[in-house]
């Protein structure tokens, strides 16, 4: 049984990436159609470089992932610490709000926001008010439950003397939070933001229903592209994109190896430290 | 010092942009589309997509049953690799997710055309091409691939979470390799189980692109329907009233699967 799950592993290693890897290849095609390979070239990444059009998407998918992290990653870090306080009823009532946009399909949070920005928009007269805001309110609220979730273990972990002792030592509240408890919940936070960066860059569903003609993000535009026959420098932004993903991913990886051996060495130097006295 | 306060901006960020949207949702799903009279109407010609509806979901949870039956031994072999090897076959699982739905499902698309990849290759060796596109089988299959993931994440971490010495007990009491799991695993594993069957399933029943990319005009789903209320044949009422019926769909399916899977973890347990 063991061998037969192992097959299975390295299947479905590759189902998942062959298509990947289908569309890498085409990057370097010279021919339009992804099917086909004709001849070797770079020059699908040469046009990319110059079509202002699809980096001008890149940056404001880039805009609202970076502005919609900050807003959801502060709001959601100062929201745990609260919520950490709070009586264990009213605690309950909040997570159970905080678990609405997760379990809702992404349609209907869409759609939802949608209606509710239409409608606000005829309340206030205006023609559309379907644009950067919209779309910027959508991710944070997206993004909240993220940071929300990753922030929370961190927090009821702590040592809720560290604060008070901080305290005692002359911080004001403030410089306690940002000295102690930031210092404390820090990976937390780290991983709810970085959720939440990548949430927001490759959403499509929700964008999609409250973006308007101002501001249009890349994958939303993706979808416009793939109703026609999609240019092949597409296939190439998808490939640099798996890079730039790729790196990243390793870099962290790197990093958390790196502390996880640390802190195992401190451990065993804390245990041999111990021994002596 | 209140910290409690600390929430307030949250609590009201939530309120506005989850809670109100979702009322707005059953405002709009209640109300004529022309008169803003209140109305069943919505709901009731909800009906004539009954089809639609059942189709999603039985699309949807056949998905939802490969991705279990494809992503249990995956999460498993994981499970027993070296802690190095584990975080970087976990971070190759996450590595699709992050990159765009859209293109990953187009080079499906790509592969099972009539004349696409695979094709090709079945007639270059003398066979006749097969209808690998625009059907049922097409749709579940772009679901499994998006989707699959979701499912193996959820099952790897608490397989990962339990300890090896249960294996080893069960071993030493006279369990064989397969009783030890069906006794010892699968139970313990019944909480990953059921986080991944709503992490695949939600999307799943409610998508509108991989219908329209990899399937026909006969494999019409939900979401494209939704999708056209509020894109195409501008009707948000209709629109909102199948969202809500969605929603409800939903809920009901995640209730029966957590039902099913806590029995299961209990009567496991009492035993």
């Amino acid at each position: 049984m063991r061998k037969a799950s192992k097959v299975i592993t390295v299947l479905v290693f590759i189902f998942l990436y062959f298509p990947i890897v289908i569309l890498a290849v085409a990057s370097f095609s010279s021919g339009s159609d992804i099917a086909v390979f004709k001849d070797f070239t770079f020059s699908r990444y040469a046009e990319l470089f110059k079509d202002s059009t699809l980096l001008n998407l890149a940056r404001n998918s880039a805009i609202i992932a970076i502005v919609s992290t900050i807003i959801a990653t502060a709001l959601g870090t100062t929201a745990a610490v609260g919520i950490n306080r709070m009586s264990k009823k009213m605690r309950g009532l909040v997570m159970g709000m905080t678990n609405i946009p997760i379990t809702n399909p992404d349609i209907v949070t869409g759609v939802s926001l949608a209606l509710m920005f239409a409608f606000t928009g005829t309340i206030l007269k205006l023609n559309s008010v379907l644009g950067f805001w919209t779309l910027l309110i959508a991710h944070v609220t997206f993004n909240l439950p993220y940071v929300i979730l990753n922030v929370m273990p961190r927090i009821s972990q702590m040592d809720p003397n560290l604060t008070d002792a901080a305290m005692d030592l002359g911080c004001t509240p403030a410089k306690a939070f940002f000295k102690v408890t930031l210092h404390e919940i820090m990976p937390g936070v780290i991983a709810g933001a970085l959720m939440s960066f990548t949430m927001s860059l490759d959403d499509f569903v929700i964008s999609y229903f409250v973006t308007g003609f101002g501001f249009v993000t890349l994958p939303v535009e993706i979808y416009n592209y793939t109703k026609k026959p999609i240019h092949p420098k597409v296939y190439a932004l998808f490939t640099l994109l798996f890079l730039v993903i790729l790196i990243l991913m390793i870099v962290m990886n790197i990093l958390q190896s790196r502390s996880e051996s640390r802190r195992e060495k401190m451990h065993i130097r804390a245990k041999a430290a111990g021994g002596e006295v | 010092m209140k910290r409690r306060w600390l929430t307030a901006p949250y609590i009201i960020w939530m309120l506005l942009f989850t809670i109100v949207p979702l009322c707005i949702v059953i405002y709009f799903a209640f109300t004529d589309s022309v008169t803003g009279a209140f109305t069943f109407a919505n709901i009731v010609s909800i009906l004539d997509y009954a089809s639609i509806f059942l189709r999603s979901i039985w699309l949807s949870v056949a998905a939802t049953l490969l991705c279990l039956i494809i992503g249990y031994p995956v999460a498993y072999t994981i499970a027993q690799c070296k802690p190095r090897t584990q975080r970087i076959l976990q971070m190759l699982i996450m590595l699709p997710m992050c990159l765009s739905f859209l293109l990953r499902t187009l080079a499906w698309v790509a592969l099972l055309e009539d004349t696409g990849i695979l094709n090709s290759l079945i007639t270059s060796i003398g066979l006749k091409p097969l209808p690998l596109i625009r059907n049922s089988g097409a749709v579940i299959l772009g679901m499994v691939y998006n989707y699959l993931p979701y499912m193996i994440l959820p099952l790897y971490s608490s397989i990962s979470k339990i300890n090896p010495k249960l294996m080893e007990a069960a071993a030493d009491l006279g369990c064989s390799r397969r009783q030890s799991f069906t006794k010892v695993i699968l139970p313990l594993s019944m909480p990953g189980i059921a986080s991944g069957i709503t992490m695949v399933f939600v999307p799943a029943v409610s998508t509108f692109y991989i219908s329209q990319k990899l399937g026909s005009p006969g494999t019409i789903m939900v979401g494209d329907v939704i999708e056209s209320q509020f894109k195409g044949a501008y009707n948000p009422n209709l629109g909102a009233a199948m969202s809500l019926i969605l929603l409800i769909l939903i809920f009901i399916c995640i209730g029966l699967s957590n039902r099913v899977t806590k029995q299961h973890n209990n009567e496991e347990v009492t035993l």
